[in-house]
């Protein structure tokens, strides 16, 4: 297992650095600057501009400075559009936002996901199971960002029980309207998923086993039935995951909460290059990352799978 | 008094096309310590007898009459009274080994689990027992396999398992369903005899459940051939398998292929095995047979003594033994 996750991490440096040459080009190939504006630099101005960011360099020198740095000092590099700020500033701002209310959303989806679907399968054909379904099949198709403004309308318009927006530190309160719209669909996934393998798991002879045993129903279901049924749901989270990390800027657009989301939108609106490509190199990291607990936690589950 | 009395057993399901009647009338009796073979083949409602008797009936499955295990009705006992005395009293073996211990749980975990609930006895006396009973059923180095998954043994090792975890708490009853027809034919035989031995040292009662008639001539006691649901013919092994007297029985035997003498073709029963949504309203298996009369169709013939056999069938014994002979 060791070695695994040893041999996973090794893999993961290439392709980050695929991912960092990939975005770095991308943005090369984008038009406009971010220096552009309406009425125009004059060109010494310019050149000393370009100058002070490197910009006069060539496209492998650039990109091999650029890698050195964060390679040898974690250093995103200075933000075009904020003079006197760096990448580093900007992510050690905006990220402990966006992981405060995403880690939230990952629990109440996973928590909720799978006690709907659990149950829902257990009482199969009952009414808690067509309520269960009806919930996940509608919350399924509204995405974060129709979810946002409905829920916006509805607590902080019509009833005015939470703010619309705005973070404040990470009060509760802020917290539960992004959470909420960003967990929703992935919560209906989760419960769909886990009602449909919690049934077939329920069929199975070693439940059946388990049963002829006398355990007590919950029991045989905790200790039995819970383990493997929860397998398709883990290989969805790495999905889910992604998923929401782009529902996050969604999010922070929405309710402005001044998280990472919200940069990347600005700056790939100012052609902030270095802001994008930090924020995207943060985000292919954390996929990489989870994929890898993901994949640990499957091995974990299910004795079969060694790697 | 008997140990197990079924009287009257009916078990239907409910189905999208309609009620299925998988048992129908059915009454036996086994007393404690003995061996009852029920035979027959797919479908014929003798792995369902065993679930409506455990309370494992599918979802949609429910059952009727009365099933009295050591004094108590089990039908219509609640899950929790129920679930006192399956695993502990009575207790169940599957047909297929590779499905019916659980994959994602070591060995000694599930074994210990049933014996703790019981017996609410500690962790480390549940093991010690666990590796007992492993002893018993000859699991070689039986205490380090306690911490392998199932995956990790044979398909005849983990149905030993399955019988060491069935016989931990010493039950009164084991139900035996198929416990081999997954097993390659020589690990079979070790099983079988291996239930005689643990169960001829416990003094166990057991039911076998099995559609090959060698396994029960050298195993059961008694034996009760079912059909459609019902019961065909039932009484010792010995004389039933001497001079079966229903053309079901007959039939049977006469598709048991014979090493003794030079035979081209297997015979088989002809035509094909009920329809349970759709049963006549008569023998089940009158259909098949070459004694069926007028009144076979409508009538099921009651269960009535007949020497030391029950009989289920309007036709004379006398006719169907001659052709046993044949």
């Amino acid at each position: 297992m060791t070695s695994f996750i040893l041999r996973r991490l090794a893999v993961a440096i290439p392709t980050l650095l695929a991912l960092i040459v990939f975005s770095f080009l991308l943005m090369e190939f984008s038009p406009g600057s971010p220096f552009a504006t309406e009425r125009g630099i004059p060109p010494a101005v310019m050149a000393n501009l370009e100058a002070k960011y490197g910009l006069d360099r060539s496209l492998i020198e650039r990109m091999g400075i650029y890698v050195w740095n964060i390679v040898s000092g974690f250093d995103f590099g200075p933000s075009f559009s904020f003079s006197n700020r760096s990448v580093n500033d900007i992510i050690a701002q905006g990220f402990p936002v966006t992981l405060t209310y995403g880690f939230w959303s990952f629990v109440v989806a996973v928590l909720v996901g799978v006690t709907l679907g659990a149950f829902a399968a257990i009482r199969h054909n009952s009414v808690l199971d067509y309520a269960a379904v009806g919930v996940t099949v509608g919350a399924q198709v509204l995405p974060n960002f129709v979810m946002a403004p409905i829920l916006v309308l509805v607590f902080t318009l019509w009833l005015g029980w939470l703010p619309g927006g705005g973070w404040q530190g990470g009060q509760i309160e802020y917290i539960i309207l992004p959470v909420i719209a960003l967990s929703t669909s992935y919560m209906a996934s989760i419960a769909r998923i886990t009602r449909s393998s919690m049934l077939e798991t329920l069929n199975a002879g070693f439940v059946r086993t388990a049963r002829a045993k006398g355990l007590p129903m919950r029991r045989v279901i905790l200790r039995h039935a819970l383990k493997p049924a929860m397998l398709p749901v883990v290989s969805y989270l790495g999905p889910a995951f992604v998923g929401m990390i782009t529902g996050s800027v969604v999010i922070d657009v929405f309710f402005s909460t001044g998280g990472i989301g919200q940069f990347f939108v600005n700056s790939a609106l100012s052609r902030d290059y270095s802001v994008i490509l930090g924020i995207t190199i943060l985000f292919g990291a954390l996929t990489i990352f989870f994929n890898l607990l993901v994949d640990v936690a499957y091995a974990w589950i299910d004795p079969k799978i060694r790697y | 008094m008997p140990l197990l009395s079924i009287d009257n057993l009916g078990v239907a399901f409910e189905t999208p096309d309609g009620e299925v009647q998988a048992v129908n009338g059915l009454s036996f009796a086994v007393e404690p310590g003995e061996t009852l073979a029920i035979v027959g083949e797919s479908g014929s409602g003798k792995s369902q007898t065993a679930f409506a008797t455990m309370g494992l009936l599918a979802r949609n499955g429910h059952a009727t009459g009365r099933v009295t295990f050591d004094g108590r009705d089990l039908i219509g006992l609640g899950e929790r009274e129920l679930n006192r005395i399956r695993g502990d009293a009575m207790s169940m073996i599957f047909q297929d080994p590779m499905t019916s211990l659980n994959p994602y749980l070591k060995i000694g975990p599930q074994m210990t689990e049933i014996f703790q609930l019981h017996k609410g006895v500690g962790r480390r006396q549940a093991r010690a027992e666990a590796v007992r009973m492993l002893d018993a059923v000859r699991i070689p180095d039986a205490r380090a396999r306690l911490d392998q998954y199932p995956h990790e043994f044979s398909g005849g090792m983990r149905q030993r398992i399955m019988i060491a975890m069935a016989l931990l708490c010493r039950p009164k009853l084991l139900i035996a369903d198929e416990p081999t027809t997954a097993l390659d034919v020589t690990v079979q035989a070790q099983i079988l005899k291996l239930l005689a031995e643990i169960r001829a040292e416990f003094g166990t009662a057991m039911i076998l459940i099995t559609h090959d008639l060698g396994i029960v001539a050298d195993t059961c006691d008694r034996t009760l051939v079912m059909y459609g649901g019902r019961v065909m013919e039932r009484g010792p092994t010995d004389t039933l398998f001497a001079r079966p007297s229903h053309p079901y029985t007959v039939g049977l035997m006469r598709a048991v292929p014979r090493l003794d003498v030079d035979q081209d073709d297997l015979l088989t029963i002809p035509g094909e095995p009920p329809d349970m949504s759709r049963l006549p309203g008569g023998c089940p298996f009158a259909p098949r047979c070459a004694h069926m009369r007028e009144v076979c169709r409508d009538v099921m013939p009651p269960l009535e003594p007949y020497g030391a056999l029950h009989r289920a069938c309007h036709a004379p014994p006398a006719e169907v033994e001659t052709e046993a002979v044949r």
